[in-house]
């Protein structure tokens, strides 16, 4: 009894370390966004980087002086928005139609959309880059959109958890008379949301940061999303480190609002689909 | 409520796999028809060709002598019965029922007016606003038929709809399908690979194996008189004992070997002496059903067998009994309740010749009634 309330203790407080450690760098971002400039670095190589002390909101002044901040959040929310509300319905239709719909070529282009997951975006940006150029597509929201609904990963996800539903569901809806885009609509959606809301989560975080793609298409503030404006505090001087974390604290505040939203939904899906991690 | 009709309907799955070879079958308006037999016969599949789930590879498909191969399956007016209830997990009982009516945008009068009948029939009230999982598997069960009987649909098919029920539940379930179906009168094929089912269910019963029908009768013919060994074999439980023998000429008439026995065959028995000419002294199988053996005296003409295992049943024991003389399995044998016997004592026991079963060399029964 008492060696197996030892082990318990031991494995809490080994747990409560690493939870810890990944928990850090936020609590560094956050009490380093509070305090003043002359503080952040000085104090970083001790405890009281964790510290804010006598804390201030001058840092979060400065980022308003120094950037159009709604903007850059307003264009970050339009293009993540449309990207995941957009992506849902294309990649849910493509994965049902891979794991349901019987039609010739069903197995290949499933191997070739599974094929694009090993592809990064780095690799496809140039090509992708210049076809935009060609088109005459740059500096708007579309061309930051359109090319990132279709996800092959998402399309894998919603394959997976759509495979494994009961085929009688769909037959039921046939024979009762349901067409295909109904019985989609109307059975087979409201019985997957914990793969909606994974696939919500997995796309609203991948498109939150992504930043060479707008940086390649895409120049001033206009339509820039959030993840470029960041970068201007590393390029343009005076370097301000409190500016950075308080700019960091608010880029960060809707992914985790989002994620407390899903939550519920997105620990079943990701039991649901086998996703790890 | 219409005839269904399987014309020469065979079924070859992509990868080869011949599921249906030549299916010849007409269920009569009104009629309860079960069809049964061990996985895999195709007797799934024949449902899924008559909904249009799946499409015959050759053959017609008839209901109400109507060719419906072509039609979608909201367009046969057929309403099915799955193994696990299909139930939308999402809506409540009432908007179970009700979707297929949506679906036909029947007016809401209409609706109302249906659902209520069907809620009535099948004892659904207090239910109606439940969702499927907070149901209990025999009031799953009824949804699942209210769902199907509210469309008012031309043929009801049924797929193993008792099997995720536990034994007593399902004997309740089973005559509340038959009421149901009696009292609708609504053409009705229900498949199982429950052989007690299909034997207390059916006013016919067609049994399939290897994606062929063996045979189509009334519940007590197929018992009585199997078409063949896997018919004798397959219904009744235990299922009918099988043994090679021969057919010798005697004073008498004609006699079947059995364990160092020739035992005459009366002309009232089951076999018939007449087609059993053509087999003297060639090959031929004999089957005895487990209650066509008796406890007997030892101053008659006996077998003597060792008890290998005991079933007590309560109103009758079953015993698995090892003939020294017969190679292959052991027998099945039916016996009243008492007095009990234990595993390894030697019984004498005597055959009832009059239920001696033939089957020719390939299985045919030559006693029996051809498929």
């Amino acid at each position: 009894m008492r060696r197996r309330l030892v082990a318990t203790m031991l494995s809490y407080a080994a747990l409560a370390l690493l939870a810890l450690l990944f928990v850090a760098p936020v609590l560094l971002m956050m009490a380093g966004s509070l305090k003043p400039e002359a503080r952040v670095l000085t104090e970083a190589g001790s405890l009281k980087a964790f510290l804010p002390g006598n804390w201030t909101l001058q840092n979060y002044r400065d980022v308003f002086a120094r950037v159009d901040f709604a903007r850059y959040l307003g264009n970050s929310l339009i293009i993540t928005g449309s990207v995941v509300v957009a992506g849902l319905v294309v990649n849910s239709l493509a994965g049902y139609a891979f794991a349901r719909l019987a039609w010739r070529g069903r197995r290949l282009l499933f191997t070739l959309t599974l094929a694009i997951l090993v592809l990064p975006l780095e690799a496809i940006a140039v090509p992708l880059f210049y076809q935009v150029t060609w088109m005459g597509w740059r500096d708007d929201y579309l061309v930051q959109i359109l090319p990132f609904i279709a996800n092959a990963f998402s399309v894998y996800l919603f394959y997976t958890f759509f495979v494994d539903l009961p085929p009688e569901l769909e037959e039921a809806a046939r024979l009762d008379g349901a067409g295909p885009l109904r019985t989609f609509a109307t059975i087979i959606v409201p019985n997957s949301k914990p793969v909606f809301a994974s696939v919500a989560i997995l796309s609203f975080l991948g498109q939150w940061g992504v930043f060479i793609w707008p940086l390649l298409v895409t120049s001033g503030e206009r339509v820039r999303p959030l993840s470029l404006a960041i970068a201007t505090f590393y390029t343009l001087p005076p370097l301000q480190w409190g500016d950075i974390f308080a700019f960091g604290v608010m880029m960060v505040s809707p992914i985790l609002v989002v994620f407390l939203f899903f939550q519920r939904w997105f620990v079943r899906g990701v039991v649901a689909t086998g996703l790890k991690g | 409520m219409a005839s269904v009709g399987f014309i020469d309907v065979s079924k070859r799955f992509a990868d080869g796999t011949e599921a249906l070879a030549g299916i010849e079958l007409r269920i009569e308006d009104g009629e309860l028809m079960v069809v049964v037999g061990p996985s895999g016969c195709g007797k799934s599949t024949a449902l899924r060709l008559l909904a249009g789930l799946e499409q015959p590879t050759a053959g017609e498909l008839r209901i109400d002598d109507e060719v419906v191969n072509d039609m979608a399956p909201q367009q046969r007016n057929v309403a099915m019965v799955f193994q696990n209830y299909a139930l939308y997990p999402h809506m409540n009982v009432r908007r179970n029922l009700e979707f297929p009516l949506r679906m036909q945008k029947l007016p809401a009068d209409e609706i109302a007016r249906r659902t209520a009948w069907a809620t009535q029939l099948l004892q659904l009230d207090g239910l109606m606003e439940r969702l499927p999982k907070q149901l209990s598997g025999g009031q799953r069960q009824r949804v699942a038929m209210g769902r199907a009987i509210v469309r008012e649909p031309r043929a009801f098919l049924m797929d193993e709809p008792l099997s995720n029920l536990d034994a007593k539940l399902r004997v309740q379930i089973r005559g509340e399908i038959a009421a149901l179906q009696r009292r609708l009168g609504i053409t009705t094929l229900y498949v199982t690979h429950d052989q007690v089912e299909a034997m207390t269910l059916g006013d016919r019963v067609a049994v399939m194996h290897a994606g062929r029908l063996q045979q189509v009768s009334a519940p007590q013919v197929l018992y009585e008189r199997p078409a063949n060994i896997f018919v004798a074999q397959f219904i009744g439980s235990p299922g009918m004992n099988i043994y090679a023998s021969r057919l010798q000429r005697t004073d008498n008439g004609l006699a079947c070997a059995f364990a160092d026995h020739w035992l005459d065959l009366p002309p009232d028995g089951h076999a018939n002496l007449v087609a059993a000419q053509a087999h003297i002294d060639r090959p031929v199988y004999i089957g005895l059903r487990p209650e066509a053996f008796a406890r007997t005296d030892v101053d008659v003409e006996t077998l003597t067998m060792t008890v290998k295992a005991v079933e007590a049943l309560g109103h009758e024991q079953l015993l698995y009994a090892d003939i020294p003389q017969v190679s292959g399995e052991n027998t099945a044998i039916r016996l009243p309740a008492l007095p009990m016997i234990a595993i390894g004592d030697r019984l004498p026991l005597a055959v009832d010749s009059r239920r001696i079963h033939l089957f020719d060399a390939e299985g045919r029964a030559i006693d029996g009634e051809q498929a």
